[in-house]
């Protein structure tokens, strides 16, 4: 048997977020447009990182798990800048 | 500026473990955490070993916030239409002073913060260290310096004390662990996997990543089940799956689907895991300064055993230890904190990571991955499936044509199981 599988912000919606107001990962759109792997896309666990119709990545703060994942297999230099949220803010892991 | 003796960065287990035997030691120290309150940031697979607790906190077990004690061990191996499980059931890890608990973070490490704070430690929440400074550490906190004669960094997988001090390895096996904490009622879970009282279950599982290398876990909670997949992260790059699309495949299989069955996702989280193990371990001591935990690559991934934790406990027990006597002599350099480094290599920490050395290299490898799971379960089917009028096949035959549908050379099997034999021995 197979599961009817939740729509996506369903699954975030059980993630609480404390959002501040800086962005602590930002994406330099000039990098990814020339990138051909764009490996965040898929392997962000959040989902955070979205093409856009002119090969750019549109990419949202608000709901990441702060893994470090997208830095990790991103192969263009300089395109993520990632740091951690200020003190406080950012995801709260209840369950983890 | 604020000045403390010790400032340990990161109030998970390695910090706490840090924290509470400087101040033990009769010395200052602030515990910097940057979420709201300890655990907040934490995922991990589901099991504590708090056997090194007891040298820590005597009669711990009465005292931690764990969800069920594992009573029951399995190691599943899978393909998409088969399971095969080595399933141990110790009695004696249900009642004191007990083996491993399922736990949520938010509450272990929240307790542990405590027992520091207990000690005199002091903790300080919601403040991000941003690095190291001529004295100490700075932080995001307006005047938010600290003095500090050592810094002892616990500041997880992506720590970037280590990366400032140059000692943050491009890391080969790190993983992304997914999870979805799944609701279900208690009654429910003690019968799907024949539990009592607070007896818990813990599933590793390999053979569920398809083209990924990685792996999979399930594990019981009071009232809820943790199932996850555990994915590396140049594997999952060149799969261009999303992680929670192989989540809902193990939880499809027809050896999970009914173990799960019904679960409500209560949280969904991830983290990654430095799975490298001793061979991706950075310099863990260097003037002024101690790593421990995740951020010293400490979590042990070799197959049967997948530990993390108990490392961390016991690596920041000893970075305090060693933090305490270099103050007390009066040398915090480089070779004033070497005994951190001694401890470790005489203590379970390095002695486990280093035997275990080629583990983690090899429960990643192709044909671990890969190939090993369909042969031995196409082996285990072979021996009780019954073929009548056939006679029953020697082991000999099963074995050739096993090896020969996955693509196994013997002398393959031979150096695999060589590696794996001479680091369980």
């Amino acid at each position: 048997m197979t599961y009817p599988e939740r729509d996506f912000d369903d699954r975030m919606s059980t993630v609480e977020f404390r959002v501040g107001d800086r962005p602590h990962i930002t994406v330099d759109q000039d990098v990814c447009r020339s990138c051909t792997t764009q490996a965040c896309v898929h392997a962000c666990p959040a989902n955070l990182f979205v093409p856009t119709a002119e090969g750019g990545i549109l990419f949202n703060y608000e709901q990441c798990f702060e893994c470090g994942t997208c830095y990790q297999v991103c192969n263009q230099e300089g395109a993520i800048t990632w740091t951690y949220p200020d003190g406080g803010h950012g995801v709260v892991f209840r369950k983890g | 500026m604020t000045e403390f003796d010790v400032v340990v960065v990161g109030a998970g287990p390695a910090g706490s473990a840090a924290a509470l035997e400087v101040a033990r030691a009769g010395l200052s120290v602030a515990l910097v955490e940057r979420g709201p309150f300890p655990g907040a940031k934490n995922v991990f697979g589901g099991v504590v070993y708090g056997r090194v607790l007891d040298e820590l906190i005597p009669r711990w077990w009465e005292r931690m916030p764990v969800q069920r004690w594992v009573t029951r061990r399995s190691t599943m191996v899978l393909t998409p239409t088969q399971a095969l499980t080595v399933d141990l059931r110790a009695q004696d890890w249900g009642q004191a002073p007990y083996n491993g608990a399922t736990a949520h973070r938010s509450e272990l490490d929240s307790w542990l913060a405590e027992q520091a704070v207990a000690a005199g430690a002091t903790l300080i929440t919601s403040t991000v260290v941003t690095g190291r400074s001529a004295t100490g550490v700075r932080t995001d906190r307006p005047d938010g310096d600290i003095a500090a004669k050592v810094v002892i960094a616990c500041d997880g997988v992506n720590s970037f004390l280590a990366k400032e001090a140059g000692l943050f390895k491009a890391r080969e096996h790190n993983t992304l662990g997914v999870k979805e904490t799944l609701a279900l009622p208690r009654a429910v879970i003690d019968e799907r996997f024949g539990l009592t009282g607070d007896e818990g279950a813990d599933f590793e599982i390999i053979g569920c990543t398809g083209d990924i290398p990685g792996g999979g876990f399930l594990y019981t909670n009071k009232e809820s089940v943790g199932i996850g997949v555990v994915l590396e992260l140049d594997g999952l790059t060149a799969a261009k799956v999303r992680p929670e699309e192989l989540i809902a495949e193990l939880k499809a299989h027809p050896a999970i689907a009914p173990l799960v069955r019904g679960g409500e996702l209560v949280e969904y989280s991830a983290h990654l895991i430095p799975e490298g193990g001793y061979r991706t371990m950075p310099e863990l001591v260097t003037d002024g300064m101690l790593i421990a935990g995740d951020a010293a690559a400490m979590c042990l991934a070799a197959g049967i055993w997948l530990e993390g934790v108990n490392f961390a406990l016991g690596a920041g027990m000893y970075a305090g230890r060693a933090a305490a006597a270099a103050i007390a002599k009066g040398d915090t350099s480089k070779a004033g904190l070497a005994a951190y480094r001694t401890m470790l290599e005489n203590s379970f920490v390095l002695g486990d990571h280093r035997r275990l050395r080629d583990m983690p290299g090899l429960v990643l490898s192709e044909r671990v991955q890969r190939r090993y799971p369909g042969l031995v379960c196409d082996l285990a089917q072979g021996m009780f499936e019954v073929d009548n009028a056939q006679p029953k096949p020697g082991l000999r035959k099963l074995l050739r044509e096993a090896r020969r549908t996955h693509g196994v050379r013997v002398r393959d099997l031979l150096r695999d199981g060589i590696t794996a034999m001479r680091s369980l021995s």
